[in-house]
């Protein structure tokens, strides 16, 4: 099997080549970021517009009263997930391929959390009340309602938001003092030199930095799991047919690891393009990152499956006519695309020539996506048009163009947060490859054996 | 503000009971309405449109779904082969509930609807922030988004409708979510009233804009902690409990699917979804014509 990098390859080699991404990437980068703000400007104008005029021309109504936004919302929280993951987890299994790409994974985490925040407010009616539902010290003594699962949503958000960073941050020390030292002065270095803390690489801060980053893993991994488990209480904790569901919170979170290791695969593809990194993100490491996503896969079909047959099972006559609405409805192109985009497409990663062909990976990963995204729309929607209530069953709406310009100018926010990063940021955690060379050449000298 | 006084409300509020303590010491507002003397005339609808300045939104905008009609009349037919679209139609008054386990009141981010010790649903405009989460968790869908800024809007008060237009109760903004209130202005004019004398609210002192203008009388309302009330004999005659999920029309019934019940009894109160446990204050009596299932 190839290795996941090559063991002769010097430290001044990895700083120069991960600090050049700071300085010349490809052509391509800067046509995605004019694409990426185009986008995001649609997503500016849109809101603009639905800010003078009134949630109306979102084209909701009354039963509809939530739509994409609130599915979108759910589609980035969900991919916040993976970058915790490879960060975290991964590190705590001392699984060292991850080491070259959870920067970026972590970033990702960051920021996507940051696009979903972006649609709760977008969402709200009452945008310039936003901290009403905020428990925000005021002198009346009001407090916002703390049973509602949306309240909770805040907290779990703004926890993990924080966290996210703060861990982003810690991670990226060492590799901030490389860049202090390397890079000519201006605000770059000004910048690096207040980030990277007096960095030294002194043997007490090496010690320090351990425990705190483990720590940080440690805390972060039940906040990943929380925060999606209490996106999913939106919905399980309501009374609604095809929302009260048990096995919700579970189910959020595979669906949520799932799309984000998607992501992971497709911004891989993007950054060792763009940045020419084909040294570090190698073939065997988008390898094992495609398996991953095809084990993550398997989880969340099983999961999708038991959701239908306990709902079959329960005999719960409403929950059971919203599952077939979404199959036969007019929901149905959406559903079955997410059934196969979600659960046949990933079938092709158990191939071991499409594990490691790029163009494939990418539009495999791009089609998971779709599907999971599809998944959040088809939780959200179909029980509007189809509740308990028979009068209010209209099963003829559909989003409006500014609904659908809005969720796909966010993803032009995200691209240019997370493009502007990796150029202002080493997106490629320089430290870490060096322990990964040096340990894995230690392992080789020693014929094979101590090493991971 | 501290973490006492939150601490304080907080165990308040996760003790009390809706139906214990304080509540229902002196009023508990209920309705009850007779489907077998409703024609459907729509009288009840019109008069609360003019009684809470409900915006009327146009053709457009109904086809859209964003009619206001906090008070709906709706349509149920038993058979589709018919020779005339509208013959035997059997009609369903359909109003906020007023649940006493409201499931939009837990899951207001905001705390933006609350309930009331004389056991409404109350809904604060000012604190709304429009979350729409109420209305997705109302399992009757009667809360009403505002979606356009209604009040600005040309033609939903055209003249000379803004004269008529009642100085009792506010116009909603834009972005914020209503439903019907049991008329609580006229309740709390009432009350006041009744306070100031020093007595209770009499049966018959007040009464909803839809009661006021039923032709057939069909809507009754008021106080069920009062034992003379028109409504709390019904409820009464019916064996119909506020604080049960199963009523004795239904006991020998062992269905326990949504909205499926039949009664083996003579008795012909009910109320919607009994199943999901929100307790709604508002008693339907079922139709005994032929035609009815």
């Amino acid at each position: 099997m190839a290795k996941d990098i090559r063991e002769d390859i010097s430290w001044a080699q990895i700083n120069s080549d991960v600090l050049k991404s700071l300085e010349s990437p490809r052509p391509m980068y800067w046509v995605i970021i004019a694409i990426a703000l185009a986008m995001f400007s649609l997503f500016v104008g849109g809101e603009i517009y639905q800010y003078r005029n009134g949630m109306w021309v979102s084209g909701q109504n009354n039963p509809h009263v939530w739509g994409l936004y609130i599915a979108t919302f759910i589609f980035w929280i969900g991919m916040s997930h993976s970058g915790t993951l490879l960060s975290a987890i991964l590190h705590l299994m001392h699984a060292d391929w991850r080491k070259p790409i959870y920067r970026f994974a972590e970033a990702m985490t960051t920021f996507s959390l940051m696009t979903a925040g972006l649609f709760v407010m977008v969402h709200l009616g009452r945008l310039w009340q936003f901290y009403y539902s905020v428990p925000y010290p005021n002198e009346r003594g009001l407090w916002p309602n703390f049973q509602s699962p949306l309240l909770w949503d805040a907290m779990a958000i703004f926890t993990y938001l924080s966290s996210s960073v703060i861990f982003l941050f810690i991670g990226m020390i060492p590799d901030l003092a490389i860049c202090r030292d390397h890079l000519h002065p201006g605000w770059r270095k000004k910048l690096y030199t207040v980030l990277a803390l007096g960095w030294e690489g002194t043997d007490r801060q090496w010690r320090n930095f351990r425990v705190t980053y483990l720590t940080v893993a440690c805390y972060l991994i039940p906040l990943a799991v929380s925060v999606h488990s209490i996106v999913a209480s939106d919905f399980a904790m309501s009374q609604q047919p095809g929302w009260h569901v048990t096995s919700f919170p579970p189910y959020f979170v595979a669906g949520a690891l799932y799309s984000g290791c998607a992501a992971i695969i497709t911004l891989f593809i993007i950054l060792r393009y763009v940045f020419r990194f084909e040294e570090y993100m190698t073939l065997p490491i988008l390898k094992k990152t495609a398996r991953l996503t095809f084990a993550i896969a398997m989880v969340w079909t099983y999961l999708n499956a038991i959701e239908f047959a306990s709902v079959w099972y329960s005999h719960d006559q409403a929950s059971k006519d919203v599952l077939i609405q979404k199959a036969t409805g007019p929901y149905a192109f959406a559903w079955w695309g997410m059934i196969i985009c979600g659960s046949v497409v990933p079938l092709a990663l158990a191939f071991k020539k499409v594990q490691t062909n790029i163009p494939m990976l990418f539009s495999v990963s791009l089609l998971l996506n779709m599907g999971m995204w599809l998944e959040r729309w088809m939780i959200v929607s179909p029980t509007f048009s189809h509740g308990y209530y028979p009068w209010t069953w209209d099963h003829d709406q559909f989003p409006s163009f500014l609904q659908w310009g809005m969720v796909f100018g966010s993803f032009g926010w995200f691209t240019l947060l997370f493009m502007i990063f990796c150029k202002v940021f080493p997106s490629i955690s320089m430290y870490e490859v060096k322990e990964m060379v040096y340990h894995r050449s230690l392992a080789s000298k020693m014929g094979g054996k101590g090493g991971h | 503000m501290s973490v006492s006084n939150l601490l304080a409300n907080w165990s308040q509020f996760r003790q009390a009971h809706p139906t214990e303590g304080d509540f229902h010491k002196e009023y508990k507002w209920a309705m009850a309405i007779d489907l077998d003397a409703c024609t459907g005339c729509n009288a009840c609808s019109v008069a609360c449109y003019a009684e809470n300045n409900i915006p009327v939104v146009g053709k457009d905008r109904y086809a859209r779904g964003h009619a206001m009609h906090w008070m709906r009349v709706e349509r149920y037919w038993d058979e589709d082969n018919r020779d005339m679209p509208d013959q035997g139609a059997q009609f369903l008054p359909m109003m906020c509930q007023q649940c006493e386990a409201a499931p939009c009141e837990t899951v207001c981010p905001a705390g933006a609807t609350n309930h009331t010790p004389d056991g409404l649903n109350s809904q604060i405009y000012n604190r709304c922030v429009g979350s729409r989460y109420c209305s997705a968790n109302c399992p009757f869908k009667v809360r009403y988004f505002n979606w356009w800024d209604f009040p600005k809007e040309e033609n939903v008060f055209a003249d000379p409708l803004p004269l008529q237009l009642n100085p009792d109760v506010t116009v909603r903004t834009k972005g914020v979510m209503e439903k019907c209130t049991f008329c609580v202005q006229r309740l709390t004019v009432a009350k006041h009233n009744a306070r100031n004398e020093g007595r209770l609210v009499q049966e018959g002192e007040v009464q909803t804009a839809c009661q006021q203008s039923c032709p057939t009388n069909a809507i009754s309302f008021g106080n069920m902690v009062d034992p003379e009330s028109r409504v709390g004999k019904q409820w009464k005659a019916q064996q119909v409990d506020l604080a049960a999920d199963k009523q004795v029309k239904d006991a020998g019934d062992e269905s326990h699917e949504v909205g499926e019940h039949h009664s083996g009894t003579q008795l012909r109160g009910y109320r919607i979804f009994e199943e999901l446990r929100a307790y709604p204050s508002v008693m339907y009596l079922e139709r005994v014509r032929e035609s009815a299932v």
